[in-house]
Formats: structure tokens, sequence, C-alpha cells
């Protein structure tokens, strides 16, 4: 693929229209790799100029935050915000509501001010702006079920952009019972993603799963990589992976236009 | 004489009862104090609506429609008999009877009355379905271990008071054959009054005047009640909804005193030793995070005195919903089980805190119940009144990593891999394009 880092386009003079934040999950875990290439086979569709910080990409530290680390996150902060500002970075787009929500809100304060997209409001600017179009009818009839990730729903009170997004699909698309400003967190945000959970009745990627399964669904729709991982496992725990996939809505837009 | 002596008893216990609740809420103000400071006086008119839609509107409380519409029906009807306590206060102190009756005129009289006790009625019906649904439904976010002794009693007290309370006032009417004979406003009360036939009017007369004292001293009880019970929220859900949260629920603060420390250790020319400004006070290092009550701010602490036990948080809760220790509403409860126990130790030992060997980590909440939350928010979107038990569970935590470096040892893994990968897994960060070759 061909991802230009800003690096790259500062030796050329240039500046991109928008950075890449591609984040920790997005650049190691081979499923989130997935939804990473998806996306930027949509930029480069739209003919978006973009670019990535590759090697000088740090974890955003969101995940030390939620720990209860502030300095680690504070000295990730800094690093990061100092290098996006050398760049003069004006505006961010990335597929992780996690780093989203810390981006756009907790780095600020730290002296980070950046315009920040989640990846499904940026695609719906693009459409918005004549850019780009979901054309396909590849999912046409799919049945379908998004499941909200947290820190981009009731975090950010975003519900209605990736629905927006989910619409143009063509797919049939149904409501869990949580859903939205109710929705049921995957298991893995506020640093569970990296711990064995506490002891209980079960974990939450299954108590979760189970919601998208009473919709009787052929995919499940998210719009956050550890979302992704969760509800994988889940499909898998009830011995659905036949049956029913778990796609990021970015993977399922590249499916759409065949890219 | 004798005929002023049930004034002035009326005027002593009116006195008694709100000076003892006026002690009581300038010891609730103080505890509160005892948290950190926090600004959240910006943003005024955002704050005003806030407090209109969410306290004075109820707006979050239909989330749940049946507990919703019974709450409103009963909040409404409480506050407007209560119109009512004004006349009582006069007739009490100067002796009158109905002495709005022909002040403002029969029609109107009747009319306000009127709804009175159509609204006393509602909530009879409404108090009762509660009941039945803490009692015999059993609804399961009454039933949690937290809710067990006090909380539990505490939730039934109040419907007892309030059942007793507007029987008292429609008991009142119907005995008052003045007023019923004005047919008046007695639109509920007149079906009670044949109850009383065959009553003498010597009787009758003896009933109405104790259904007035004891609807004016129950009020007064109810009054004093409230400082005791989850009932606070009454009063306190309207400064906490005004004071509350106003930005994205997903931005935790950036602690200063941390970022002071950060930019030390980043900047290559600061000195280490450097000897602090002249005039800077912090000589005491600050404490990362909290672990007791006066380690949390007084916007956490007045959530801990507005926190209604309505469990809507802990029902919402994915934690808790797997059988994990955590429980939002125990964490509130907990917090102001603390801070009540720190005042009482304050009040006993001359306005000092007299180091008790407690606090509010260990002895109340335990680091299994912290380790549980996945900071989803859904706690702090459920509470009706916009209480958020997740900040305390996020201090909390702070202080375990920072103060303690306790955290569970995966956890210090992915935290050590942040710090020398610059992802919370181990990658070196020289690989973190490679995807794009894949
Ligand atoms: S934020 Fe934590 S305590 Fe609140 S509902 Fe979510 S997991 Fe439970
Ligand atoms: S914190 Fe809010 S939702 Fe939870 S029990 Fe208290 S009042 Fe109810």
């Amino acid at each position: 693929m061909n991802v230009p880092t800003m690096a790259d386009m500062m030796a050329q003079g240039k500046q991109p229209e928008v950075l890449f934040w591609v984040g920790a999950a997005g650049s190691y875990d081979d499923r989130a790799k997935k939804i990473t290439k998806s996306f930027v086979k949509i930029l480069q569709q739209a003919n978006v100029d973009f670019a990535v910080l590759g090697t000088e990409e740090s974890s955003t530290g969101d995940a030390a935050k939620r720990a209860g680390n502030e300095f680690l996150f504070q000295m990730q902060a800094m690093t990061n915000i100092e290098i996006l500002n050398a760049y003069e970075v004006k505006t961010i787009v990335t597929c992780d509501p996690h780093s989203f929500n810390t981006l756009k809100n907790e780095y600020p304060s730290l002296g980070g001010k950046y315009k920040v997209y989640h990846h499904t409001q940026y695609i719906n600017k693009l459409i918005a702006d004549g850019r780009f179009s979901i054309e396909g009818e590849n999912l046409k009839g799919k049945r379908l079920t998004y499941h909200d990730p947290c820190y981009l729903g009731r975090a950010n009170d975003i519900y209605e952009t990736p629905r927006d997004l989910i619409r143009r699909l063509g797919v049939k698309s149904t409501e869990m019972k949580r859903h939205k400003s109710t929705a049921l967190c995957c298991g893995a945000g506020g640093a569970q993603m990296f711990k064995e959970p506490e002891k209980g009745d079960m974990d939450i990627n299954i108590l979760r799963t189970k919601d998208a399964l009473e919709t009787n669904p052929e995919i499940i729709a998210t719009g956050c990589p550890y979302c992704n991982t969760m509800m994988t496992d889940g499909v898998k725990f009830n011995l659905k992976e036949d049956q029913i996939v778990v796609k990021d809505i970015a993977e399922l837009i590249a499916e759409a236009n065949n890219l | 004489m004798e005929k002023i002596i049930p004034n002035i008893f009326f005027a002593f216990i009116l006195i008694a009862g709100i000076g003892y609740f006026v002690m009581n809420v300038r010891k609730l103000i103080r505890n509160i104090k005892l948290g950190k400071d926090i600004d959240r006086t910006d943003r005024k008119p955002e704050r005003w609506k806030n407090m209109a839609k969410i306290a004075l509107g109820q707006y979050k409380m239909v989330r749940r429609p049946v507990s919703g519409v019974l709450h409103i029906v009963v909040y409404v009807g409480f506050i407007l008999i209560n119109i009512e306590l004004l006349e009582i206060v006069i007739d009490g102190l100067f002796g009158t009877h109905r002495v709005f009756q022909p002040l403002i005129g029969n029609g109107l009289y009747g009319f306000l009355i009127g709804s009175f006790e159509i609204l006393a009625l509602l909530v009879l019906v409404a108090v009762i379905i509660f009941w039945f649904r803490r009692n015999i439904e059993r609804i399961k976010r009454f039933m949690s271990a937290e809710m067990e002794g006090w909380p539990k009693n505490d939730g039934n007290i109040i419907l007892y008071f309030e059942i007793v309370l507007m029987t008292l006032f429609l008991v009142m009417n119907a005995t008052d054959t003045p007023f019923q004979e004005a047919g008046a406003g007695n639109v509920i009360s007149q079906f009670i009054a044949p109850w009383f036939e065959g009553v003498s009017d010597n009787a009758l007369h003896t009933i109405e005047k104790s259904a007035w004292w004891l609807h004016i001293v129950g009020i007064l009880i109810f009054l004093n009640y409230l400082y005791y019970s989850k009932h606070l929220h009454i009063l306190l859900a309207f400064p906490n909804t005004f004071f509350a949260n106003l930005d994205a629920k997903g931005q935790f603060n950036n602690l200063e005193s941390v970022t002071n420390e950060v930019k030390m250790m980043m900047d290559p020319d600061a000195d280490p030793y450097a000897m602090p400004e002249e005039g800077a006070e912090d000589e005491v290092p600050e404490k990362f995070g909290a672990s007791d009550v006066t380690d949390l701010n007084w916007v956490q602490l007045m959530n801990a005195y507005t926190c209604t036990e309505c469990g809507r948080c802990t029902s919402s809760c994915p934690a808790n919903l797997t059988g994990k220790k955590l429980s939002p509403r125990k964490i509130m409860m907990d917090t102001r089980d603390r801070l009540e126990e720190v005042g009482k130790n304050i009040d006993a030992n001359e306005g000092q805190f007299n180091p008790d060997g407690k606090q509010l980590l260990d002895d109340y909440i335990t680091r299994e119940e912290l380790w549980a939350c996945t900071s989803c928010n859904a706690c702090v979107q459920e509470c009706p009144v916009n209480i958020d038990p997740l900040s305390i569970i996020m201090d909390m935590r702070r202080y375990l990593v920072m103060e303690e470096s306790a955290a569970p040892q995966e956890l210090n893994m992915m935290m050590t891999n942040i710090e020398n990968n610059g992802a919370p897994w181990q990658y070196s960060q020289m690989d973190r394009l490679n995807w794009k070759d894949e």
C-alpha cells in the first residue's frame, strides 16, 4: 500500500489535508490491521491527501490513563503533542474511539488542539462533500446489528453518524435491546482489554454478544477495534463463527465498494 | 391565656423542628466542604438549564417510564400539597382556622384544596405501587447486597411516611364539618366524610384537630428525617445537577499536579534540585489520586449525599450485570458512609479530625471493585440526578497506581510496554508501519 508518512511529506515540503492516527491496535493487532487497510482504501478512493506518523506515532496513553497512570498518560500525550505540533497538524482522523476521545478531549488542555474525527464521521463528511459514495450492492438485504462503542457513544454522544453510514449499505439493520445511550460495554474499555476480568458469572463480552445474537444477525458491525475483538471472541464462544461475521463499518464500506 | 397555649406550643415545635434541621444542614455543608476545591461555576446558563431539566423537569427519570411517571406524581403532589403548609403555619401561630378561605373566596380556595385532594389520592396510589415493587415484586435493583438493613428500611419508612401524611390530610378535610358543608374543594374527602357518620360533633372536632396536629408534626419529623436518609435528594438534586460535569463523559481531567512534574521531567534544562520558587506554597508534595473522602472533590462528596440508592446505575453496569463485585451505587453509598464517619469524628473531637486508622479504600471500597470497572459511563448516563460514580473509581485507581504501584500484574506489563515501546503490547515502535506492506 502506498501510505505516506508525515516525514515523507515534510521532505517534499507538503502538508497533507489530514493525519490518519492509526493507533496501537490498528498498527499491531492482526484483526485491527484489516480495519486500518480498509480505511486507507476508502481514503484513497476519495482521493484524500493524507499521511500517517508511522514510526513516530506512539500510544496516545489512553489505556494508561484509564488504568490510573496519569503520569504515563501525560508523558505520552506531551511527546505526541510535540510531534504533532512540529508537523503543524490541524486535522486528525482515527478508527479507534479511544484514541479519538483522548486526542479530542484530553489533549487540548495539554497543548494539543486539533480537529479530530472518528473515521465514521470523516467518511460521512467525505460523502457530504461529494467526494465519496457508497455504491456497491454486495451487502444488500443482509441482517446487521450495530454495537455502539462506549467511547464513541456515551462518551462523546456519537450515535447517529455510524448509523447514517449503515443505512447507506442497504442492509437490514435491527437494533439490540440495549443500544445507543443504553448500550452495554463490550468489556474492553478502561484498560480491561489488557487484563483478565475480575471474578464473576460470565465475561462481559459474552453478555454483549448475547444481546447481538437476539437480533439474529449475519453481521455484527462495530466502530472500534477493541469492540471488534471482544465481539469476535463472543461469537466464537457461542460457536457461531460460521454464520456471523464481526466487521468494522470501514470494512463493510470497503466491501460494498469492492475495494 | 389558656387560649394561646396551643399557639405557643405550635411556635415552639416549629422553631425546634426547623432549628434542628438547619443545624444538620450546616453539618452537611461542612462535610461536603471537606472535599477538595473544584471550579464548577463556569457556563452558568447551561447549568441552570441542566438543573431545570433534570432536577425540576425530571428529564432523566422517564428513561424508565413506570418508576419515572410514578415518581413525578409523588414529587409534584408532595410539593404542591405543601403549599397548604403556609396556611397551616399561619393557622397554628395565630389560632385561626383556614385563614385563606375567606381571603381568596370559596371558589379559588375550593379549586386549590380540590386539586390538593386529587394529588393526595394520586400520591397514595403511587406510593402503594412503589411499596409493592419494593416488597412484593422485589425488583432486582432493590435487592442487592448493599441494600440490606438500613437502606432497605429507609426506602420503606419514607413510603409509610407519605401514606400517613396523605391520609391525615384527607381525614383532616373529611372531619372538618364547616369545610364539608361549604362543599368547595372536598372532591375526595366528601367520600371519606360518610365514614364518620354518627360520630359526635365533639369527637369529630377532636379527630380533625388531631389530624391537623399530626400532619404538621409529621412534616417536621419528615424534614428532619431527610438528613439521615437517601431522601436528602429532594433537596440536593438541585445543586447536584447544577454543579454536574458539563464536559464530554469520556473526558477525564488531566491532573495539574502531574502536568507540572511531567513538564519538569521532560524539560532537559530543568534543574531537578531547584528550590521551589519564592512564595510557592506547596511544600507538602501533593497526593495523587484518592484513598479517602478528603482526597475527593466537593462535587463528588455532594454526589454521595445526593445518591437516592435507586440502583439505576448498578442495574446498567456491565461489570455488575456479569456478577462482578462492582456496584456503582455501592461506591456512592460507601463514600457517604465514610464521609459521615469522618464528620462524626470531627464533631466528637472539637472540630479536628482524629485519625481513626480507617479510610475509604479497603475499609469501604475494595480493590477488586475498583479494577472491575470498564469506564463505560453507563452509570453516569443512567443516574437520574447526574451523579458520577466513575470519577471516584478513577481517582481511586490513580491512588493505587501512582501512590502504591498496586496495579494488577497484567496492567503493569501493559504500562511498561507503553513506556518502552509506545504501545500496550510488546512490539517495537520501529514496526509500527509494517502493516502497509503485509
Ligand atoms: S463506568 Fe464502571 S461502574 Fe460505571 S457502569 Fe461502567 S463499569 Fe460500571
Ligand atoms: S448514583 Fe444515581 S443511579 Fe446510582 S443509585 Fe445513586 S441516584 Fe441512583
